[in-house]
């Protein structure tokens, strides 16, 4: 018979637990859901890769909405429960009370806010959910300074995200060194060393007497008088079991909610799992032994015996080039054994801790490959006296084997647990590989592993090395978005085998899911189109981000910049004039030189960009393109025109470069430079392309970098004449046009397909050179023309297509 | 209702956006690729983007400034818990009618 169920708290434990009863007995129970938050079930711990911008909400969430209606829960979100009636067997909501024959809590923890003055100012953030992630991101997005209290694992994630996204980040932590749970004060130093090499400023033995501020945070005051501005305070001191339903309804509750082995609360009808427990004088922050509770409550629940055992759990920290790793116990005591080694010069450390000849604990930093082994170790208590000497220099010594790096995956027993999150086995792995998981979204299905945190992704990329040999195609790579299950390089390669020449081809022939993509795949496969097919395939506006539809740079108030072409950087007084007249006639608030050798102006409203176009128009300005996926600058030196070291005529190839190259699309920016000599004044070792002249002639360079990464160019080839300059430059651009994945730089795209295979292409083989330039020139034929002279004659389109002020407003 | 015409439907590409101004801000009015019109306002509740400058998929558009997706049928954002206020539009002989009333209401409100 049917049962009614009620979950109080739709997180990653209670997740787990509807998953394991819809597999094993869909039918047991009429399930219904609540939960605080005004959402179901999400990655929670990906809450970190979200703020620091790598993921979004949409790429965490676990069960959308369908899954809940495909699985018959009835959803109750963005509703707490405020009282559990055990007399009557009903839990009490907001929209009305519902009936159960079996309760589960699963209301995790709620973050622990230290009792100072000042806590509750607006600007003082938590770290748990979606809305406090949100809120930092926004705070963030302001820029300025933002203080963390708490330098342990959640602490210590935002403050990394917070960095990454601008912000000058200060850590309080009121112990002596970061994470002292989990690191011993070595791993400690090294990681408080990285994370001040992100201009993280770090402050141990910090303690926090109050938050300053009349309406909003302002600052910090420490114990020692030292006063901190702050416009964002995150409060990261630790979490406490949610467990206020149970005590308001007499339930046992200590630290936690009382459970037995069974997941079972003092009413044999109430059930909790996850945070909020406590079990055997243990309480739980990670979420693998949540995912063990989860399986036992669901066998409970079925009435199928099951018991839960604590068992120790292995910690990382979820911060790009922070590789730390921890598990056992690893405090100094009467006959323990310390190993250490240490490499200064790469930033190593591991250290392990040894009684009675068997591993207790374990801290690494720097190189974490080993930890899954070392872990396994310390959970079997494995007996380690035949390799003592050896043991901590890892599995891949054991065998005597070479430093090969899938080997010390190979060497791991089955029973090594590669996912911690989750609790899997590398027999478990090896079994669904066996079974017919061929790649990691196989794996992922059938086993969990790699579906949580993600860290031992490629551990399990390698076991699939290992295990399947050739036949394991490459790392999974990921599709372009949720409208297809392609990557960006089998699109690219079917438009151009399968010839197809349209968007709606491509959504159709390519099995896309949705009716026409979205503002992820669109531009990548208008751009794709045409690249490949110029005659045939217009581009569509419509498929193009705002500052590509509109030519110009939209601002965050919805304003306009205007960036004018300055070819090779060089511009006159009647163009100078014509700016400035430009400025003064439409109330530009702001002109800048750019980075670029060119001038911005700033702040131009939608409505009168067909009409300033115009202006610079008449002046023989044309559109700068700085806002293109396409050739943005060349920027020069003024070489043998003026300067006494000037060995060629680096202003005129610029120039003559811009000409040729401007308007074409492109798959990220293009930025050249062209220096007259070694010195380089025209920072041209550095861009996607660079040409430095010397006295033989010109040294073609490519796939350098200045933005988020900074890359030296790498040297193409040394050409004797102007002319074979440009066209190697030509030839390159184009088949990057041709080949690259959308928004990679050319140095991405180098880097993955190697400059060996461009040289061969654009600088042996001449015959290919000649069709690149052929093929260049042919879309150019379409593109090279400038977007402002035409759209300043459509002016109409930038205006509102009516104006109902007057009506409205009767 | 108080239909008020606001132009003719080929006006707005597809898959695209206008604008139309009313006393109370800027009304974004759409057009799918399926051919179907919504308007709703104008203003991202994130942080102000104009959405009628946004990419249009399906029956929803993205927000050019930071993404956000709202479907246009119910002017519910994706994933986050915010929505644009939707307006009753119609197309009668080519031609694109919008609620004056429910304008009115929302300048008065
Ligand atoms: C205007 C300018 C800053 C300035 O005042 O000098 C500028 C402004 C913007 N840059 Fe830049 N960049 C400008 C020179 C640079 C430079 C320096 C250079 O060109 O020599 C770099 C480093 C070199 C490089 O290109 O990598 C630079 C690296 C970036 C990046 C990082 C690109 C990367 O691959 O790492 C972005 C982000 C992106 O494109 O995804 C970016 C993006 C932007 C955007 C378009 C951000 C956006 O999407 O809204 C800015 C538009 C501002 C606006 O509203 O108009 N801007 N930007 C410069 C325009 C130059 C020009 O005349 O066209
Ligand atoms: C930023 C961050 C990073 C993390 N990183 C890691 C990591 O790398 N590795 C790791 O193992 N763990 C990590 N964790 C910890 C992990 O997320 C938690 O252990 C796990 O989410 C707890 O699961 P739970 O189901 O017990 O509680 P939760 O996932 O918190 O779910 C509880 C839900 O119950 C709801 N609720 C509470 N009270 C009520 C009520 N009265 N009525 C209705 N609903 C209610 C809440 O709104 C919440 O949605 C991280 C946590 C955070 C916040
Ligand atoms: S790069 Fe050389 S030629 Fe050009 S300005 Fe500098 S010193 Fe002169
Ligand atoms: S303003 Fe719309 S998403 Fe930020």
């Amino acid at each position: 018979m049917t049962q009614k169920l009620v979950i109080i708290g739709a997180g990653m434990a209670s997740g787990r637990v509807i998953e394991h009863l819809v597999e094993t007995d869909p039918d047991a129970f009429d399930i219904t859901l609540f939960n605080a938050e005004p959402r179901g079930n999400y990655n929670r711990i990906m809450l970190s890769p979200v703020l620091s911008g790598e993921k979004t909400y949409a790429d965490i969430v676990t069960h959308d909405d369908d899954w809940y209606v495909a699985h018959g829960v009835t959803c109750r979100f963005g509703e707490a429960v405020t009282r559990i009636d055990r007399d009557a067997k009903v839990v009490e909501g907001a929209n009305g009370p519902v009936p159960y024959d079996k309760l589960v809590i699963a209301t995790g923890s709620a973050p622990f806010i230290i009792p100072v003055e000042g806590k509750d100012l607006p600007g003082v953030i938590t770290y748990r959910d979606l809305d406090d992630t949100n809120a930092m991101i926004e705070a963030a997005d302001a820029g300025g300074k933002a203080v963390v209290i708490g330098g342990g694992l959640l602490g210590l994630e935002a403050a990394a995200g917070l960095a990454e996204r601008g912000m000058d980040v200060t850590v309080l932590h009121l112990m002596g060194h970061l994470m002292e749970r989990q690191l011993d004060e070595a791993a400690g130093y090294l990681l408080r060393r990285d994370l001040e090499k992100r201009g993280i400023t770090i402050r141990t033995q910090a303690s926090t007497v109050a938050i300053l501020g009349e309406d909003r945070v302002e600052g910090v005051l420490l114990e020692d008088n030292t006063g901190l501005e702050a416009d964002l305070v995150v409060m990261a001191v630790g979490i406490r079991p949610e467990t206020r339903l149970a005590t308001d309804a007499a339930l046992d509750v200590g630290r936690g909610i009382s459970v037995s082995a069974q997941m079972q609360t003092s009413d044999p009808d109430i059930f909790a799992v996850g945070e909020c427990i406590e079990f055997d004088g243990h309480l739980f922050g990670l979420v693998a032994p949540l995912y063990d509770q989860a399986k036992v409550l669901a066998q409970s629940l079925l009435d199928d015996g099951a018991a839960f055992v604590v068992k120790d759990t292995a910690t990382k920290l979820k911060v790009t080039g922070c590789d730390l790793f921890s598990a056992g116990d690893f405090a100094e005591a009467p006959g323990r054994e310390d190993i250490v080694l240490r490499d200064p010069g790469r930033g190593i450390y591991k250290r392990l801790v040894i009684e009675d000849d068997r591993l207790v604990g374990a801290v690494m930093y720097g190189d974490t490959a080993d930890g899954n082994w070392f872990f396994g170790m310390i959970k079997d208590g494995t007996d380690i006296s035949e390799m003592r000497e050896t043991l901590i220099f890892g599995p891949a010594y054991q065998g005597g084997d070479t430093a090969d790096p899938l080997s010390a995956v190979a060497v791991l027993p089955p029973d090594a647990e590669i996912c911690g999150c989750n609790g899997v086995c590398k027999g478990t792995i090896v079994d669904a590989i066996a079974g017919g998981a061929t790649d990691l979204g196989g794996v992922r299905a059938a086993t969990k592993a790699s579906a949580s945190c993600g860290t031992c992704t490629g551990l399990v990329e390698q076991l699939l090395q290992v295990t399947l040999g050739d036949a394991f195609e490459a790392p999974a790579v990921q599709p372009i978005c949720g409208c297809c299950e392609l990557t960006h390089e089998d699109v690219r390669r079917l438009i151009k085998s399968r010839e197809l020449k349209s968007q709606a081809a491509v959504w159709q022939e390519l099995g896309w899911t949705t009716p026409n993509g979205c503002h992820v795949c669109r531009p990548a496969v208008n751009f794709y189109l045409l690249a490949d097919w110029p005659l045939e395939y217009r581009d569509d506006p419509q498929s193009r981000f705002v500052n590509e539809r509109k030519h110009a740079n939209i601002q965050k108030d919805g304003t306009f910049s205007v960036v004018p072409r300055m070819w090779g950087g060089i511009t006159n007084p009647t163009e100078l004039r014509a700016i400035a007249d430009a400025a003064d006639k439409y109330n530009v608030p702001t002109v800048k030189v750019t980075g670029g050798q060119r001038i911005d102006l700033l702040g131009v409203r939608g409505e009168d960009l067909p009409f300033i176009w115009a202006d610079l128009n008449k002046a023989g300005l044309v559109s700068g393109h700085a806002y293109s996926k396409g050739l943005r600058t060349v920027k020069t030196c003024v070489g043998t025109d003026h300067c006494r070291f000037g060995t060629q005529d680096s202003t005129g190839l610029g120039i003559k470069l811009e000409q040729v190259l401007w308007g074409s699309w492109t798959p990220h920016k293009v930025k050249l430079g062209v220096s007259g000599c070694p010195r380089n004044c025209a920072e041209a070792t550095c861009k996607d392309v660079g040409i430095v002249c010397v006295d033989s002639g010109y040294q073609v360079g490519v796939a350098g970098a200045a933005g988020m990464d900074v890359k030296e160019t790498e040297r193409l080839c040394d050409v004797v004449t102007e002319a074979e300059a440009i066209d190697v430059t030509i030839a390159f651009v184009q088949l990057y046009r041709e080949n690259a994945k959308y928004l990679d730089r050319p140095y991405k795209w180098v880097a993955k397909v190697g400059l060996d295979w461009v040289k061969e292409r654009v600088v042996n083989d001449l015959d290919e050179r000649a069709r690149l330039i052929a093929a260049f020139e042919l879309s150019q034929s379409i593109y090279r023309r400038d977007p402002w002279a035409e759209h300043a004659r459509r002016a109409q389109a930038f205006q509102p297509m009516a104006d109902l002020s007057l009506e409205a407003a009767e | 209702m108080s239909w008020i015409d606001i132009g003719p439907v080929g006006d707005i590409p597809l898959r695209g956006a206008r604008k139309v101004r009313t006393a109370m801000g800027c009304v974004a009015v759409f057009r799918t690729g399926e051919n179907q019109v919504f308007a709703a306002t104008d203003t991202c509740p994130h942080r102000g983007g104009p959405l009628s400058e946004g990419i249009v998929h399906g029956t929803g558009v993205t927000c050019p400034l930071h993404n956000w997706v709202f479907d246009l049928q119910t002017g519910q954002a994706r994933g986050e818990d915010a929505a644009i206020t939707t307006f009753p539009v119609q197309v009668r002989d080519g031609r694109i009618l919008i609620d004056g009333a429910k304008l009115a209401a929302r300048s008065a409100a």
